[in-house]
């Protein structure tokens, strides 16, 4: 079967999410409902044709859980998608392959997550993993900021990127979310003395380079492209997926690799474009995946919107702001709408493409989402 | 949480690095197979090139040059925030520099993690392997080449 297989046949047709808080009072099965119970709701689709669910392997509600709490039918596909933020849109991709198979009909993704309140994963030294962590961690790279600064500091190093490069992100992203009143930093502008003069994390990282700390859930329905012409929302297609696992790639410590710089966005690029119609200079809005500023300019070079090297120079202009170049992460992203393990772009693709964004890019009609990059990765290009 | 540094938590194929760093050897694997002989890291149970089981663990000199480094603040496990802002550097060994280790630079084996004045840390910067005890294990640690 080719590839283009997938091509258009799945659509996502309704979306759901909770707000988003430093702190919610609600389980994290609780919210999961909520979610999914909205984006079914906003599909037209009764919670009784569910029949496919994708998560990601850190998603801690499982579907037995979801399935019986929403009234789901009898479920014929589930699947996890592994490595953190780099599963989002891996959620997609599985649930597309499932729909246009025939394995499932009603497919619903879902992330819930209390970030906020819950702890921060690096403090856990128990369940430390020996392979990389063996290698890393007795020296005190102890958190992801500090295995993505050390990359960091080499990009600025190799290619003359700058604080100012990771500032024009950290911007556009604040910007956005200050549009956007479901974001935590809604009402918080950022000025770039605010940024400059914020603490460091992790030289040469400071907070805002950093993203926030979020309680919240947020879902995704997806059904056949037949299916989608009959739902209450405009369809959204799965133009194209791909999942990405460089040869010989190491994680956030990609040290070990022969080049450090080139992460999983190229792999996952290289297969999303392969199956699409149209190319990177065809992208209307991205939501490029935020969990720190530098992984804007490598994500930019690895989706071949530059050249490599060039993701700093890129930033400059405003060419992430509406109106610029390549829009990106409107609804405030992982830096500053909620950072939910990235769930937070799709949707916003979604609204993207339906012209309901709170940062609408006008006639929108193409949008590249994608999935954490430095950590085994996957990514979509939803069309109108 | 944990209030002494980490150390290594180790898996079997990582097992005869700390063996060697004990008797104050850097010692790297490598391919065993005599038509490949390449050098991995980190260790694991087969060669990437060539497939063999067959593996051994090829002394190293000890120096090498920052490739880059990174200064941690809080919020940190407590034994780090107490020395925060220390540094964190990866190091391109001189005899292979696509084998990289992650360490600190400290004045002297032993010295604390912020024992260096951030100031002289540069990318490019030759440095040479010192071993320290910490808890049951030796580590390897980096100083600046004189």
């Amino acid at each position: 079967m080719a590839a283009a297989a997938l091509k258009d046949a799945t659509a996502i047709v309704g979306i759901g999410q909770t707000p988003f808080a430093k702190q919610l009072p609600e389980s994290e099965k609780t919210l999961a409902c909520r979610a999914i119970l909205a984006a079914l709701a906003d599909a037209g689709i009764d919670p009784s044709e569910v029949d496919g669910f994708a998560s990601y392997t850190m998603e801690e509600t499982d579907e037995v859980e979801i399935a019986k709490s929403i009234g789901a039918g009898d479920v014929t596909f589930f699947s996890k998608v592994g490595y953190g933020g780099g599963g989002s849109c891996g959620t997609l991709a599985h649930l597309a392959s499932a729909i246009a198979t025939g394995q499932a009909g009603v497919g619903v993704a879902w992330r819930s997550r209390k970030r906020g309140s819950g702890p921060r994963p690096w403090k856990n030294t128990a369940v430390q993993l020996p392979t990389p962590g063996q290698w890393t961690r007795p020296y005190g790279l102890l958190r992801p900021a500090d295995e993505i600064g050390m990359l960091t500091r080499r990009y600025m190093h190799e290619y003359g990127a700058t604080r100012d490069h990771l500032f024009n992100v950290a911007l556009a992203c604040r910007n956005r979310a200050n549009q956007n009143p479901a974001a935590q930093m809604y009402e918080r502008p950022m000025t770039r003395e605010s940024y400059m003069t914020a603490r460091w994390i992790s030289e040469p990282l400071c907070l805002f380079d950093n993203c926030l700390e979020t309680d919240g859930a947020l879902a995704a329905v997806v059904v056949s492209a037949e299916r989608a012409r009959d739902c209450r929302q405009k369809p959204v297609y799965l133009h194209s997926v791909a999942q990405g696992l460089p040869a010989q790639h190491h994680g956030m410590v990609n040290y070990w690799n022969d080049d450090p710089l080139s992460g999983p966005a190229w792999t996952a690029a290289r297969q999303l474009w392969k199956q699409a119609d149209f190319g990177p200079e065809d992208v209307d809005v991205a939501q490029i995946y935020d969990a720190f500023t530098p992984l804007i300019p490598l994500s930019l070079e690895g989706y071949g919107f530059c050249g490599r090297g060039e993701g700093g120079a890129f930033t400059e202009g405003g060419a992430l702001e509406i109106g610029g170049r390549l829009p990106i992460n409107t609804s405030g992203g992982g830096l500053s709408e909620a950072y939910v393990h990235g769930f937070n772009l799709i949707t916003e693709g979604v609204k993207q493409l339906r012209g309901t964004s709170t940062a609408q890019v006008p006639d929108a009609a193409t949008c590249l989402v994608t999935a954490g990059e430095g950590v085994p990765t996957s990514a979509v290009l939803l069309r109108s | 949480m944990s209030d002494t540094l980490l150390t290594p938590v180790v898996d079997d194929d990582g097992a005869p690095f700390w063996e060697y760093t004990a008797q104050g050897e850097l010692r790297i694997q490598a391919c065993a197979n005599p038509d490949c002989g390449e050098l991995r890291f980190p260790p694991r149970p087969c060669c990437p090139h060539c497939q063999s089981f067959d593996s051994e663990w090829r002394r190293m000199s000890g120096k090498g040059r920052i490739w880059s480094y990174v200064l941690p603040h809080p919020p940190l496990l407590p034994a780090y925030a107490e020395m925060a802002p220390y540094n964190a550097i990866v190091v391109e060994l001189a005899e292979a520099p696509r084998i990289r280790l992650v360490g600190n630079l400290v004045t002297e084996a032993g010295a604390p993690l912020n024992s260096v004045d951030p100031s002289r840390l540069k990318i490019g910067a030759r440095v040479q392997v010192v071993f320290a005890e910490i808890g049951d294990f030796t580590l390897p640690q980096w100083v600046l080449e004189r």
